[in-house]
């Protein structure tokens, strides 16, 4: 298969771009940041994503969605990047539906409708500390009744507020740092004992700190196997990272062309400044990071798509190089602007903002890195 | 089982049966390569293995049967590259002929020209070299000097070239001529001419790295016919159109040496984490030189897809065509990196120049020669001008 998009996926990119310009471009951004609403996203732009027939990329044909993969989740997400469009895609039509798609029918006969008619929004209930450390979860599910009871905190739970959902990662055995001994729980939000706290983020997504106290759930809101949640993690894992990789690459690229749009428009010294080398190199260098970035990102989504066994080192590849590369290109773009770059008025600010928020999102670059170290044995 | 899938286990079913031994032992140094020509010096199986597979056509597995080649389609030919990698086959034939005349005559030649050069090409039968650079025209190539005067049925070269690689070792040559003063771009000619005629003469340099790759050529009243026989002309293209045929090839000559940045083949990390020791949990017990392995197995990995992409978008038409830039940016930069890490990695063991064990100085006479990179075929910086001129349309200073 070769490393660029075919005929259907460059026609889902385009519509999707059509759409988040049309209805989820960056006024639109800035209309739901100022409303300062709990959610932080329109519920209206939901349905929409909906009747594009974004939110079933992953869901299988069987089930009622378009049964394509993470390329196409990708171009959607590019796409959202680019645009700034706040919506709760990622969470879940992307990695929620991937952790769905590794349990039992049950499950996805119960969240799939309203994932499909943009109903419902899930949330991941993964990271307890500041950073992603996934493998020292410590959050405990006992065993009580039929079912289990969750004791713990969770926090950075993107669109937790507005989640009816989470999918929650806890132990049932083992100690932190164990492969074993996790399992995955999709508990409703409403379930009593379960405390959200909303938190406006650097970027104006809104994510929760949830606390579970004595929070009882039935035997049938386990995804998967009981002490086996790591594969319904991982699974879940490699989706968000390859989607908020694809996200961010958006990020990335979207911040690139504003810069280049105003060095050519900005004039000083009676010259336009796209004229000097000294941004031209940098530009450029930066063109070269992105290009490289958007190739890893492509084959890690291939990767995955094709079922390789290689596909989670390149997810992590790719997570760590696109971060960089957008890392790049949010601080060149807010530098490259001068002063204008610092004010709220003009749009790179908010890019370099959304970075930030994704480089945290499922490990940034360092993580990712130390992965790659350790998958390759050192 | 589909065509491909066909193609693939008979093609590894061949290497298999056809690839001698020693062909498929690591590449030590640049005395492996197998660089054919009138006066070859081949290394065990080096010949018996070009042959086979030049009669297969695949020393230029991608080019039309009639000229030489294997006449694969994109996807065989990626098959036969990874069939290749994977059995560890090396590379039959190294050729500035099949990297750069050969696709510029594709492109540019009469169909004489094709099939005069192209089979001689694919066969190893002429080693060929560039003449580009010269004294005074470095980064600024088109400002060349060196002058072809028309002379009834031939031309008259004088002139000097410099960083001519192998010229000394070179059947022939293609070269970049002044065949009009008043012109700058307009004024320059392809020409393809014998090394052995009277007048041409070169001199080895002596790089940092000791080895002497690349030579002075001097052009000293050289005839040159105008014409090979029939429909074969010296000149490719048209006279005073050289520069046409030498933009395309840079293309070529940058794409091919931005692919020496992901040539790696395993994790950098891994293999030095086994020379300098782990610590009780396995890892490198040197935290900040395994980050930047960390960070260096990443790049390698993401140039790889880029290489790859860029590859498949190349041979669609669909990439821009001043990509090839992109990757000679990227692929030598990165290449240089690589080689200063790997000379971090390997402590005072690499700074060996002449000793056994360190092969002669091998890895830090690589790294000084990764250095190169970034400036032949185009600095980087001339590179970063052109992305931002034809890419980022960034209008000019």
């Amino acid at each position: 298969m070769p490393l660029y998009l075919n005929d259907d996926q460059q026609m889902l990119q385009d519509s999707a771009s059509d759409f988040m310009k049309g209805e989820g471009d960056v006024a639109h951004f800035r209309e739901f940041r100022d409303k300062n609403c709990k959610d932080g996203f329109s519920h209206d732009l939901w349905k929409k994503f909906a009747e594009m027939g974004f939110t079933g990329i992953l869901v299988s044909e069987e089930e009622g969605g378009l049964g394509l993969g993470h390329v196409e989740a990708g171009t959607v997400l590019e796409q959202i990047g680019r645009n700034l469009t706040p919506s709760p895609f990622l969470t879940t039509a992307v990695a929620g539906v991937e952790a769905l798609n590794a349990g039992g029918k049950a499950l996805r006969e119960k969240y799939f409708p309203g994932i499909l008619s943009g109903d419902s929004v899930l949330a991941l209930a993964i990271d307890e500390g500041a950073k992603h450390r996934p493998d020292q979860i410590q959050m405990a599910a006992t065993r009580e009744g039929n079912g289990f009871k969750l004791n713990g905190k969770k926090q950075f739970v993107v669109q937790g507020g507005s989640a009816d959902t989470l999918i929650v990662a806890a132990r049932t055995s083992g100690a932190a740092g164990d492969d074993k001994g996790l399992t995955l729980f999709a508990v409703d939000t409403e379930t009593n004992g379960l405390a959200r706290e909303n938190v406006r983020l650097v970027d104006s997504a809104v994510a929760a700190h949830v606390e579970f106290e004595n929070v009882i759930v039935d035997a049938d809101a386990v995804i998967g196997e009981v002490d086996d949640g790591d594969i319904v993690l991982r699974r879940m894992l490699n989706a968000g990272r390859a989607g908020s990789a694809a996200e961010i690459m958006g990020v990335g690229a979207g911040a690139m062309d504003i810069t280049v749009d105003y060095l050519k428009g900005r004039k000083q010294f009676d010259k336009i400044i796209a004229t000097f080398q000294a941004l031209q190199h940098r530009m450029s260098h930066l063109y070269s990071e992105m290009e490289i970035a958007r190739a890893t990102v492509l084959k890690a989504q291939q990767m995955l798509d094709d079922g390789s066994s290689k596909a989670e080192l390149m997810v992590s590849v790719a997570k760590a190089k696109a971060g960089r590369a957008t890392a790049l290109s949010v601080k060149e773009g807010v530098q490259m602007h001068g002063g204008v770059g610092m004010t709220d008025e003009y749009d790179i600010g908010l890019y370099m903002k959304r970075d930030r928020g994704l480089q945290e999102f499922m490990g940034d670059a360092n993580y990712h890195t130390n992965l790659v170290a350790e998958m390759h044995g050192y | 089982m589909s065509d491909l899938d066909t193609f693939r286990a008979e093609t590894a079913a061949w290497l298999e049966a056809n690839c001698p031994v020693e062909m498929r032992e690591p590449v030590v140094d640049e005395s492996d390569a197998c660089w054919g020509g009138r006066n070859p010096v081949y290394k065990p199986g080096q010949k018996e293995w070009m042959d086979i597979m030049a009669a297969k056509g695949w020393t230029v597995p991608d080019w039309p049967k009639e000229y030489g080649g294997g006449g694969l389609s994109r996807a065989e030919a990626k098959i036969l590259g990874q069939e290749m990698a994977r059995l560890k086959c090396r590379s039959p034939l190294s050729s500035f002929g099949i990297w750069m005349l050969g696709p510029a005559l594709l492109h540019f030649g009469t169909e004489e020209q094709k099939k005069h050069f192209l089979p001689q090409i694919a066969r190893g039968e002429i080693r060929w070299c560039q003449g580009y650079s010269e004294p005074g025209s470095g980064s600024d190539l088109a400002s060349l000097q060196t002058s072809a005067v028309d002379e009834d049925d031939h031309f008259v070269i004088s002139g000097q070239k410099i960083w001519t690689s192998y010229a000394d070792k070179a059947d022939w040559i293609f070269c970049l001529t002044r065949t009009d003063k008043s012109e700058k771009h307009k004024g320059i000619s392809f020409m393809l001419f014998d090394m052995a005629s009277d007048g041409v003469s070169t001199k080895p340099i002596k790089l940092i790295s000791g080895a002497s790759p690349f030579c002075e050529t001097f052009f000293d009243d050289v005839k040159v016919p105008k014409s090979y026989g029939e429909g074969i002309s010296s000149v490719v293209f048209e006279v005073n159109r050289g520069w046409d045929v030498a933009k395309y090839l840079l293309g070529h000559e940058r794409s091919m040496i931005s692919g020496q940045g992901g040539s790696s083949g395993g994790s950098l990390g891994a293999k030095f984490a086994d020379q300098i020791g782990r610590d009780s949990m396995g890892r490198l017990d040197d935290p900040m030189l395994r980050a930047d392995l960390a960070e260096m197995d990443i790049e390698l990995l993401a140039f790889r897809a880029m290489a790859e992409r860029f590859g498949d978008t190349f041979k669609a038409g669909l990439c821009h065509p001043a990509q090839p830039n992109m990757m000679k940016y990227a692929g030598t930069e990165l290449n240089k990196s690589r080689y200063e890490l790997i000379m971090a990695a390997g402590g005072s063991e690499v700074l060996e120049w002449e000793s056994d064990a360190s092969n002669g100085g091998l890895t830090a006479r690589d790294w000084l020669r990764t250095k190169a990179n970034s400036i032949e075929g185009g600095t980087s910086e001339v590179m970063l001008n052109v992305i931002s001129k034809q890419i980022l349309q960034l209008p000019g200073a």
